[in-house]
């Protein structure tokens, strides 16, 4: 059996980009999540694997290293906190319309503004309706454990690649802080120049004899090509669907659902346990891709239970989806918490009794 | 079997070091652990604080209200944590700068000196180790061989040479520990 190791989330991901195969990383240090950057720092993975780390003037050249990697095909990723990520917004919005690779970690911190370091899920929205200007939609996974964190890097790089879409790994503070055992997979190899040739053909590669040369753009000035182009990029968010992820605890006998994601799905999934030795049959429903969201097993779940109560460390923004999921099926309550403030797996039993239960 | 506990003092004290032994000694004995430290400005400030959660099960939760054990190293987290021991838990504390001891009785409390007894032994680094000792004395759940590997993982190779005195300090700790109520 392979060795555990006891890590912080920020760390096991680092490691696992590492193994991934990650040709880059472009980072601006930023608290919950520095410890992505330090830890690939002091691993020098250019001796281990000959993969780029570098710490860039700030968030804004960072998104543009990877931008512009990207569009050789390499496999390049970035991490910030809510702040940082906001900067990157521009560039991302670049990168998803001319279809482009990578993976982006928002270790979310309490917002808006500055905020505050402790752990948020305030930029949900942000995640999931877009972020920058334009119709376009990144591929959102919420790891909830420090596993995941590691597990993800790699899957979002293969999800980054099949969509040439940039893949966006939600955390918040929790994750990327707590340490917890952590299994790693084996070093891939980093893809070759000759590979990227002939795996993605789209990519700007230098001169390549017996082919038209290759323009990576999110230019399209006339409108009707514009228009054919988004219609292609929304086809693209809805094949997304083939690859959503969730997990259902107890949903079977449950009279009420819980649902929450990432670190909050955690907390819930011990106020799912209170409930139940209370007498309350209560299950959980944890998105694990916030988009595509899982709106059918919501809708399903919904017809069969006497009420849903969201859970999320903000003041309501997937409930929103769960609401346009459940269509007034059965009443959908919810409970929050804000500005880094964690809400208690007590908290969340008594939020279930006195808004969906009563008394 | 799930033990969930907290560990709280002053910054520097090896709170967040202590947590993280008692966590790879549990992967040592191939149980399923959690490590959440505070890192908000309260650590900026002075106080800090650690959750560690050992379990035979797969682990909820890494964020707690109520704990089966607080390991308590200043009057700050004495306020704030003697009320979050669960009925039938234990709170362990350093009497040390301590002004209002704890009331409770429907809790086990144990008093160990291990600061006073880490600068009677020259060495105030092991302080934190004494404490640990003292903890595992009063529940065993995690072997004392096991901690020890625990120690060899979560220190740097360069450090290991640090480690016989750290298992003295544990040592030291298991004799101590002073039962109050």
């Amino acid at each position: 059996m392979k060795e555990y190791k006891l890590m912080k989330g920020n760390e096991a991901i680092a490691e696992a980009a590492i193994r991934a195969g990650a040709d880059g990383y472009f980072g601006y240090p930023i608290t919950p999540q520095s410890e992505v950057l330090e830890y690939l720092m002091a691993q020098k993975p250019h001796e281990r694997t000959g993969m780029v780390v570098l710490q860039a003037e700030s968030e804004i050249a960072a998104i543009n290293m990877v931008y512009g990697a990207a569009c050789t095909g390499k496999k390049v990723m970035t991490s910030s906190s809510s702040p940082g990520i906001s900067l990157k917004q521009e560039g991302i919005s670049y990168m998803a319309g001319s279809e482009l690779p990578c993976v982006i970690l928002n270790v979310i911190r309490g917002g808006p503004g500055l905020g505050t370091i402790q752990p948020s899920q305030g930029d949900y929205f942000q995640a999931v309706k877009g972020g920058g200007h334009g119709d376009y939609k990144l591929f959102v996974l919420a790891p909830s454990s420090v596993q995941e964190m590691a597990d993800f890097a790699k899957l979002g790089f293969e999800l980054a690649f099949k969509y040439r879409n940039p893949v966006l790994i939600l955390a918040d503070g929790i994750i990327g802080q707590m340490m917890e055992k952590v299994q790693f997979f084996d070093q891939q190899p980093r893809i070759t120049d000759e590979e990227i040739i002939k795996k993605y053909p789209w990519t700007t590669t230098g001169k390549t004899p017996n082919r038209e040369r290759n323009i990576i753009t999110s230019l399209y000035l006339e409108a009707i090509v514009e228009e054919q182009h988004n219609r292609k990029l929304q086809e693209k968010f809805k094949r997304m669907e083939e690859d959503l992820m969730f997990e259902k605890i107890e949903c079977d006998d449950a009279d009420y659902i819980l649902i929450a994601y990432g670190s909050v799905a955690r907390i819930c999934q011990k106020s799912m346990e209170l409930a139940r030795a209370n007498g309350i049959k209560a299950g959980l429903l944890r998105p694990i891709t916030l988009y595509p969201f899982p709106s059918k097993q919501i809708s399903g779940l919904a017809g069969k239970v006497k009420g849903i109560l969201t859970v999320e460390m903000n003041a309501g923004q997937m409930v929103e989806d769960v609401k346009l999921a459940v269509m007034g099926k059965t009443p959908v309550a919810f409970h929050g918490r804000m500005g880094g403030m964690i809400p208690s797996p007590e908290e969340i039993v008594s939020a279930l009794k006195n808004k969906l239960i009563g008394g | 079997m799930t033990e969930e506990i907290i560990i709280a003092g002053f910054g520097g004290q090896g709170v967040l070091s202590m947590g993280k032994i008692l966590a790879y000694s549990g992967i040592m004995q191939e149980q399923e652990v959690s490590w959440m430290p505070s890192y908000g400005p309260e650590m900026r400030g002075g106080t800090a604080n650690v959750t560690v959660i050992l379990s035979d099960e797969r682990i909820s939760s890494p964020i707690l209200s109520k704990f089966d054990t607080a390991i308590i190293l200043n009057q700050q987290s004495m306020d704030k944590f003697e009320s979050a021991v669960k009925a039938g838990g234990l709170l362990l504390y350093d009497p040390h700068g301590i002004t209002k001891h704890p009331t409770r009785k429907d809790i086990q409390i144990y008093k160990i000196d291990a600061s006073e007894e880490a600068a009677k032994m020259g060495n105030t680094k092991i302080f934190n180790m004494i404490v640990l000792g003292a903890y595992l004395k009063v529940k065993p759940i995690v072997k004392l061989e096991n901690v020890i590997k625990g120690l060899q993982k979560s220190l740097p190779s360069r450090h290991h040479h640090l480690i016989p005195e750290n298992e003295t300090g544990i040592k030291v700790g298991l004799e101590m520990a002073e039962k109050i109520n």
